[in-house]
């Protein structure tokens, strides 16, 4: 697919704090350290490829590993691909992330089978060799979740908003189902659910050593069960499908909780934020704006429909085609997002 | 959707579920075949008519669908029974032939139905590729159909509920609207009204993998509409209605258009609404 909208510019790390000292504690001298301490441009030019970062807007800030970007200062990202689940993607369709601490590692988000998970753990290994302590799920949806088995073996704890566990729960034989069916066995082995157990209900805060992450879970708004994580070092937060960018926005929850939790995001700085699909780093707030959009564009179209004693398929087949152009898998999503804000906004 | 995780669904049904939709399963939708490897509707057909033959003929009934479903939880269709077969037809069944409960409703009319064309609009699950039917019985015995086939899949085993908690806190709330100056209603003394109901509509086959166990089934046994004390339409109907159940319908217009709506779960819970008509 083409994209028809300019090229995202990446934020400039010129204005971050600088490091705390502790970000390097002596004597425990890992990959991340190394290769952050071999920085500049020549050092960087003689890494072999596959060290190299994978695109020239990070190049600013090297990863070591190029499944990810190093977003900030130990903040890596993932940019998944904007498309549906295929044998091709092997379910790799979604952003995700972690955040390396002094004493552990936090990852969001695992990706959307086993094998892309295992993925995201290798770079992780790349960066460094401390305990993942935390996998943070952003919400239920499988292609930010199927990962998760991953992490397993490793001890981790699995953590989520208090309501992911009966969502995923309820969910978990289709989701499934529907992935073995396009990822094909290949991709799809070992893949499983794996349900987070600390479930978060109020605003929470974990520590990695020296460094606390933030956690929100939001009232129902993509889901019933949204979930950001605030790195507050850094002023990088995982946004999960709160914002969508390039990718059009799916409506599994309540379009106008939506609209409402995305202005109370929007009016709370930050330095960057990770979607949950589209580029791995974006400024905020603008990068809310054309999802914040779209979302007011159906709700305006529908409850007009409504007020006009318009019918459910009359709706999907004339609300927000403005809208059209500025997404991709319109096609894909589209109706059936109409369809669920009628749902929603003839009960008003 | 494969066909693996739908049969073993069924298969292990839990006993209480099993029981609460046991009476809405025809043995026929138990078949493992797809809806393109095999008809089904010849089994169903016997099943759910016994001897009687069902006839397509789309002048006497017309069902619109889309082909493909944006939500497989939430397919509209639209029933039209034209004017010159208003008078003589009493029953209406909705059929999806590969839904783990293939009857959606039976529509039994009454006198306040009205004799100009009659409108029947609601909102489906459609658990896989299936035809879709609606079947109009008249006066003088005979079966009559219209079919459309619908791409759709895991409308009945995937959880509609978006929010689960707002949903079960909201169950029964009732909104009945007169629609006036409906076009589809211009006929003579035909006017056209909504009832929507919030209910989970639980079909008894979503599985809770925390507990291991299904969700047992929970949903509207009946919906009764009448208007100014006379029936317009009963429908009992199954796990194949959406949640949130909404249905459009014609009416006649008479001295009272006073709407009023009971309904019936599985739980034995009765649910009313009344509403005026507008500028009364």
């Amino acid at each position: 697919m083409t994209r028809n909208r300019p090229p995202f510019t990446y934020p400039s790390f010129n204005d971050l704090p600088p490091r705390r000292s502790h970000a390097f504690p002596l004597g425990r001298m890992d990959r991340r350290a190394l290769l952050t301490a071999a920085s500049s441009l020549s050092a960087l030019l003689l890494l072999p490829a596959g060290l190299r970062p994978g695109r020239a807007e990070s190049a600013a800030r090297p990863s070591p590993h190029p499944f990810v970007d190093q977003i900030a200062p130990d903040v890596f990202a993932h940019r998944g691909e904007v498309a549906v689940a295929t044998r091709d993607n092997a379910g790799d369709h979604a952003n995700m992330g972690f955040i390396v601490g002094r004493e552990a590692v936090a990852v969001i988000d695992t990706g959307g089978s086993a094998k892309v998970g295992a993925r995201l753990h290798e770079a992780v290994r790349a960066v460094t060799d401390l305990p993942i302590r935390y996998v943070i799920n952003t919400h239920m949806h499988p292609d930010h979740v199927l990962g998760n088995a991953a992490f397993e073996a490793d001890g981790t704890t699995f953590v989520g908003h208090h309501k992911i566990a009966r969502g995923l729960a309820s969910r978990a034989e289709r989701y499934l189902a529907v992935y073995e069916q396009d990822l094909g066995p290949e991709a799809f082995a070992g893949t499983k659910v794996v349900i987070p157990t600390q479930l978060i209900e109020a605003p929470t805060t974990l520590d990695l050593g020296g460094r606390e992450i933030a956690l929100t879970p939001h009232p129902t708004a993509h889901t019933d069960n949204d979930l950001t994580v605030r790195d507050s070092q850094t002023g990088t937060v995982f946004l999960g499908d709160l914002v969508f960018a390039e990718h059009i926005p799916t409506i599994d929850g309540s379009i106008l909780g939506w609209m409402a939790v995305l202005d109370t995001l929007a009016a709370e700085p930050a330095d960057r934020v990770v979607p949950g699909h589209g580029p791995s780093s974006m400024g905020w707030p603008d990068a809310s704006k054309p999802i914040r959009h779209y979302l007011q564009v159906i709700a305006d179209e529908v409850r007009k429909m409504i007020a006009d004693n318009r019918t459910l398929s009359e709706a999907t087949q004339s609300v927000g085609l403005s809208e059209k152009d500025a997404w991709e898998l319109f096609d894909a999503y589209h109706g059936r997002n109409v369809s669920a804000a009628f749902a929603e906004l003839e009960w008003e | 959707m494969t066909q693996g995780p739908q049969k073993k669904s069924l298969l292990r049904l839990p006993h209480l579920a099993m029981l609460a939709v046991s009476a809405l399963i025809a043995s026929s939708a138990f078949h493992s075949a797809s809806a393109t490897d095999e008809d089904i509707w010849p089994a169903l057909e016997k099943d759910i008519f016994g001897t009687r033959t069902v006839v397509e003929d789309t002048s006497a009934v017309t069902l619109e669908a889309p082909y493909r479903a944006d939500d497989a939880a939430l397919v509209p269709l639209t029933v039209r029974i034209p004017a010159h077969m208003a008078d003589h037809v009493n029953k209406l069944t909705l059929v999806i032939d590969q839904n783990p409960a293939p009857v959606v409703g039976d529509f039994t009319f009454g006198p306040a139905a009205g004799s100009g064309e009659r409108v029947i609009e609601t909102r489906v699950r459609v658990d896989m590729y299936s035809n879709v039917r609606a079947i109009v019985e008249t006066d003088d015995g005979r079966l009559l159909m219209a079919t459309k086939f619908v791409k759709a899949a895991g409308g009945c085993s995937a959880p509609a509920l978006k929010d689960t908690d707002a949903a079960l806190a909201d169950a029964g709330r009732m909104q009945i609207r007169h629609l006036a100056g409906e076009a589809t209603a211009a006929a003579a003394g035909q006017r056209m009204g909504q009832v929507m109901i919030r209910h989970p509509q639980y079909s008894g086959l979503q599985l809770n993998q925390v507990t291991g166990y299904y969700i047992p089934a929970k949903f509207l046994r009946s919906i009764d509409v009448t208007r100014g004390g006379e029936r317009v339409f009963r429908v009992e109907g199954g796990i194949s209605l959406s949640e949130d159940p909404n249905i459009r319908f014609t009416y006649a217009s008479g001295t009272d258009d006073t709407i009023e709506v009971t309904a019936e779960d599985t739980d034995g819970r009765t649910f009313t609404g009344r509403a005026e008509p507008k500028g009364s």
